[in-house]
């Protein structure tokens, strides 16, 4: 490879970029331009060459000049745009040749990256319409890509616009009919009918990727369907055929398939692709049957009785991997849909001697838990589990057996009340686990209040999950995901986009970072959870402290001497202090530091200001004295307002106390 | 935008590197793919990956890969691209590679590396794509491509796999159509040819009481042009012959395609550049007009473990293997079979049997004992013992069918308008293949 070149190469290259006749051979100027990227030093030798190929007879030759164009802006780094150079490739625009014009587009998105790509307005848009159809596919895809940009005057233009755009929806290549179908979807933004119409007629293209040869293009359509699904939850009903697996499909495909099955079942359907699914459950491969149980466990959501039936009937099978799977799909159905608590009651016992992995049991002994009333045989399954909770590895199971019991102990106490015991005291005196052994000592101090109190705290109103579920239809409008489509957000999902691009931006303003935000780097100074304690404050009291307070130091002083103390209280300060923790945490809360003492002054003192929405002025006074191990707080009002007052002084109270902890 | 391309023997070798914009790392990406696809979890996809943490020019680099005849196309791109572009240009490249290699594979491309280079230089500038019109790029590519064998038109050895005949009845070999289009140039006495492929996958999938629960057909005409382009005008007409009663859904045909007469008479014209071009495709779903090209009768008896299936195929077929999991734990098979051609043996926790030809019209049964240890367990919650033990089935069978469509869509004629220039008429090969891409029977 003579890239990245040795000394030869470069001396050899700047040779050539000198002769004028390279031009003559189409051939070396396409070498001798192309490898000019990665040459550091022959950027003066470059220009005249490139120049001289935009104006050249041969289109070959002005094709390698245009992408040159770019090459040596990117090469110079942050030189300024040329002017003229960009005038002359937008004029190449015109150019006869099809490569030619996508060329410059491409290029002259490179050169004016800084000021937000090259700008497609109603003329070049226009020629650009007028010209796809000369263009190959590559070129096609390219120039509906730059379209994206383009917002049509008026309706009319719009729809012009649509209608020489349609027979790109029937184009034989997959790149161009998403290309056009998101370009549609895009302009279309305003006409929510036209971009179901459009939807409908890339059904089709869709669906024969999805049956393709080639994997790669059946997965990245199937991400698509999924796509298109979260809008249109019917959109591929009657074609649900088409996305049974087949056996010789690679793992990653037939997850796919499964999730678009789950999201297409309606009434018509729901009986194949249950058949189906279950089909799937009893697969050689264990991950697949799981992921196929798991599906149908979202269907019962909707279709619960059905489901509830094919999954009790799995659970006959008394095989490991799905019994496991099976009793984590009811706890989650149970949770969501109550009613069929009572089948799901009825399925349970027997199933405890299939059970061995930790996700497993925990869902068996929290449905036995909480369900145990119903379930007769609910004692003698977790007299089991107690039994051998000395050979349990997993600390969750362990956790989740005494929530359990304690739970059925309320609703049966006779045939529970020894085992319970039994487990508190192995919980407490021989488990190893600490968060196991502090939950164990919870219970019994709980219990140590009385069985009412247990009751209470345990058996208190949930919160209902059902409302969730009736409100959350999933029902995003096309317009949230028009500009995902035909990109790689939807292969990737939306989540796990979101976390690529946040690694890719924290990484693109890295070091700018420490400009904007001195103080990160010394660690956070209130951690997360203080702070939302902090903010919870105000928020649940009828004090709002308005941010942003501006009050000079003049004008405090003369209120604070007019004005007589309003509250005093003294707060236990033990060991050192640091003063910018604390006015940091004050600025949290929306609390104002006019002026304090240096830290290590002692005594020290802080004057700090605060209004509420009303305008009511909190002006207070922090005395530190060290000797004492206390801080004296007085608070000064403009109006009296004890209400208020109050409020204000848990807030401080709040902070402080804070603070104080996070030192200790 | 193309940052990088490479491709990787199957055993994740680099055969080819090109770096198209030296934004990016060297040439350990291509190993840091190898390791990223190796080491992914089974759920997660490989078909678009992100490299993240490690080195930090890696950063955030999508690979987007797809496997070809056991090689990884791989290209990386640190922006949000088109997926379907990108894969459909690595589908072209592949096809590309191979018009001018011969065939792709390992061999093939660690021969003709220069030759490679070459047309990718003429394909991507800057990591955007230029052309891959094999018209165009003939200009420009001055390399020969080395073909491992000389191919001889009496090597009667590789006779077969289509056994495709044609109006002369000549057999073409099947070895034919991959050779590289390029090598006319050198080599006068090859002859120009036209191959035309009619190949349909059909995945099917049957209840296990026989009733059909879904057929899908997808299509595909395919053409190879050996013509020597240039001087010569070409034209090929194809009339794919749809009788009455032959239908076909969601057909899209290639750009080249001039459809003028198509309504009328069926009638397709193109100018074929030399290479590979698929002409049209189709698909047909649940309808099949002819019945399905085999049915399988199953029986099972759990007394004794032992099942007893007859195969049914309608058209002459080959290399048919019939697929079928087994519940865990089976150690022991017999078999009763009704010719010695027949092989069935125990694999990977299933029971496949092969055969290698099949005659139209015939039935063939295989008997196969085996011994089913009892589900684990009390006797009282456990099964009665003539229900089926988990994890029989479904069968599936997969095959071949030559001279066979599905969707009974045949090219009735070929006519090329071709002024002969010195040379022979051109010979031209259509033929037709069904192949199985899921056909399963649920027992």
């Amino acid at each position: 490879m003579p890239y990245l070149g040795s000394e030869d190469v470069v001396k050899e290259l700047k040779k050539a970029l000198c002769n004028p006749h390279i031009q003559a051979d189409r051939l070396r100027y396409r070498n001798v331009i192309q490898r000019v990227i990665r040459m550091p030093g022959v950027q003066e030798y470059i220009q005249q060459p490139i120049l001289n190929g935009l104006r050249d007879k041969a289109s070959y030759v002005r094709r390698v000049a245009v992408l040159g164009c770019a090459k040596m802006h990117n090469l110079h780094g942050d030189s300024e745009v040329d002017g003229a150079l960009v005038n002359e490739l937008y004029s190449l625009l015109r150019d006869q040749d099809p490569i030619v014009v996508v060329n410059c587009l491409r290029s002259l998105e490179e050169i004016l990256k800084q000021e937000g790509g090259i700008v497609i307005n109603k003329p070049i848009a226009h020629h650009l319409l007028n010209r796809m159809s000369k263009l190959d596919q590559w070129g096609q895809a390219e120039v509906l890509n730059f379209l994206l940009r383009y917002q049509p005057r008026s309706e009319e233009e719009l729809f012009d616009i649509l209608n020489l755009l349609d027979s790109f929806l029937k184009s034989g290549s997959p790149g161009v009919v998403m290309g056009a179908t998101k370009l549609f979807l895009i302009l279309a933004k305003k006409f929510p009918h036209v971009q179901t119409d459009v939807l409908v007629r890339v059904k089709g293209p869709l669906l024969a990727a999805c049956s393709s040869e080639s994997r790669e293009l059946c997965f990245v359509a199937l991400c698509h369907v999924r796509q298109i699904l979260h809008s249109l939850p019917g959109h591929f009903s009657s074609h649900y055929k088409k996305f049974f697996c087949s056996y010789s499909e690679p793992h990653y495909i037939k997850l796919q398939k499964v999730e678009v099955l789950c999201e297409l079942v309606n009434d018509e359907n729901v009986q194949q692709v249950l058949e189906e699914l279950r089909g799937y459950c009893t697969d050689v491969s264990a991950d697949f049957a799981q992921a196929a149980i798991f599906a149908i466990g979202s269907i019962a959501r909707t279709y619960t009785d059905q489901c509830v039936q094919i999954l009790t009937e799995l659970l006959g099978l008394r095989q490991e991997h799905i019994t496991t799977v099976v009793v984590q799909t009811f706890r989650d159905l149970v949770w969501l849909c109550p009613q069929c608590t009572e089948a799901v009651c009825q399925a349970l016992p027997g199933c405890e001697e299939n059970i061995q992995d930790s996700e497993g049991k925990q869902a068996l002994i929290w449905l036995l838990g909480v369900h145990g009333e119903r379930i007769p045989n609910a004692p003698y399954v977790l007299e089991d589990f107690v039994e051998n909770v000395k050979s349990e590895t997993f600390p969750a199971v362990k956790m989740e057996l005494l929530t359990a019991l304690l739970r059925l102990f309320l609703s049966r106490p006779a045939e529970c009340q020894d085992m319970l015991g039994r487990l508190l005291y192995y919980c407490i005196e021989e488990e190893k686990d600490m968060a196991v052994r502090d939950r164990g000592l919870f219970y019994y101090r709980l219990l140590l209040v009385g069985i009412d109190e247990v009751k209470r705290i345990l058996c208190s109103p949930k919160s209902d999950p059902t409302l969730g579920l009736l409100e959350d239809p999933a029902e995003r409008p096309v317009n949230s995901w028009a500009s995902d489509f035909n990109t790689l957000v939807p292969v990737y999902g939306k989540s796990r986009w979101a976390t690529i691009s946040k690694c890719h931006g924290a990484e693109r303003c890295g070091p700018e970072l420490p400009k904007t935000s001195s103080f990160a780097a010394s660690g956070p100074l209130i951690p997360e959870e203080n702070k939302e304690r902090v903010q919870e404050v105000p928020d649940s009291g009828t004090l709002m402290l308005v941010p942003n307070l501006q009050l000079t130091a003049d004008y405090f002083e003369k209120t604070w001497l007019s004005l007589k103390v309003a509250h005093q209280q003294v707060l236990p300060w033990q060991g050192e202090f640091h003063p910018d923790t604390l006015q940091m945490a004050l600025q949290v809360v929306n609390i104002q530091t006019i002026a304090m003492s240096r830290a290590g002054a002692r005594p020290w003192k802080a004057y700090l200001s605060a209004q509420d929405d009303t305008g009511c002025l909190f002006l207070t006074e922090l005395l530190w004295k060290p000797e004492n191990s206390e801080m004296q707080i007085s608070v000064k009002q403009n109006e009296t307002r004890t209400e208020t007052l109050k409020s204000f002084i848990s807030v401080l109270e709040t902070v402080i106390g804070t603070i104080e902890e996070i030192k200790s | 935008m193309i940052s990088q391309f490479f491709i990787l023997s199957s055993k994740g070798d680099p055969l080819i590197y090109k770096d198209f914009r030296g934004d990016s790392g060297g040439r350990d990406v291509a190993e840091l793919f190898y390791r990223k696809l190796t080491g992914l979890p089974g759920d997660e996809s490989p078909v678009v990956m992100v490299t993240t943490g490690g080195r930090r020019h890696h950063e955030g680099r999508h690979f987007i890969h797809i496997r070809h005849s056991g090689l990884y196309l791989v290209v990386t791109t640190s922006e949000n691209v088109s997926p379907f572009g990108l894969l459909e240009l690595l589908s072209r490249l592949a096809t590309l590679l191979g018009d001018y290699c011969g065939s792709l594979g390992e061999g093939t491309i660690s021969r003709n590396v220069a030759l490679v280079y070459e047309l990718l230089d003429e394909v991507l500038d800057y990591g955007y794509v230029q052309t891959t019109s094999t018209e165009m790029l003939r200009n420009f590519i001055q390399t020969e491509a080395v073909v491992s064998k000389p191919f001889s038109l009496f090597d009667l050895s590789s006779v077969g796999l289509f056994g495709a005949e044609t109006q002369q009845s000549k057999v073409a070999p099947s070895s034919a159509a991959s050779r590289p289009v390029l090598s006319s140039r050198s080599d006068q006495s090859q002859k120009n040819e036209v191959f035309l492929d009619v190949v349909e996958r059909l995945s099917v999938l049957i209840a296990s009481n026989g009733s059909l629960l879904k057929v899908d057909v997808q299509g595909e005409i395919r053409l190879k042009s050996f013509l020597p382009s240039g001087s010569v005008r070409r034209e090929v007409s194809l009339f794919p012959g749809y009788g009455p009663g032959i239908r076909v859904d969601e057909v899209s045909f290639h750009s080249f395609v001039n459809l003028d007469e198509f309504e009328s008479h069926r009638i397709l014209r193109l100018q074929p550049p030399q290479g590979e071009l698929t002409v049209m495709r189709y698909q047909l779903s649940d309808d099949l007009p002819s019945p399905l090209p085999f049915r399988l009768f199953p029986s099972v008896q759990w007394d004794r473990g032992s099942g007893r299936s007859t195969l049914e195929p309608k058209p002459r077929s080959l290399n048919v293997r019939l697929h079928l999991p087994l519940p865990r734990g089976v150690i022991s098979l017999s078999q009763e079979l009704s010719s010695p051609e027949q092989k069935a043996e125990l694999a990977e926790g299933a029971l496949r049997w092969d055969l290698p030809r099949v005659q139209g019209g015939s039935q063939l049964s295989g008997l196969f004992q085996m011994d089913v240890p009892r589900p684990p367990g009390p006797p009282s919650h456990g099964l009665s013992t003539s229900a089926p033990p988990l994890g029989l089935g479904p069968a599936s069978l997969s095959f071949e069918l030559p001279r066979h469509t599905c969707s009974g869509l045949q090219v009735r004629f070929l006519r090329l308008a071709f002024r002969p220039c010195g040379n022979a008429n051109p010979h031209k090969w259509v033929r037709h293949l069904s192949h199985s891409d899921a056909y399963v029977i649920r027992i």
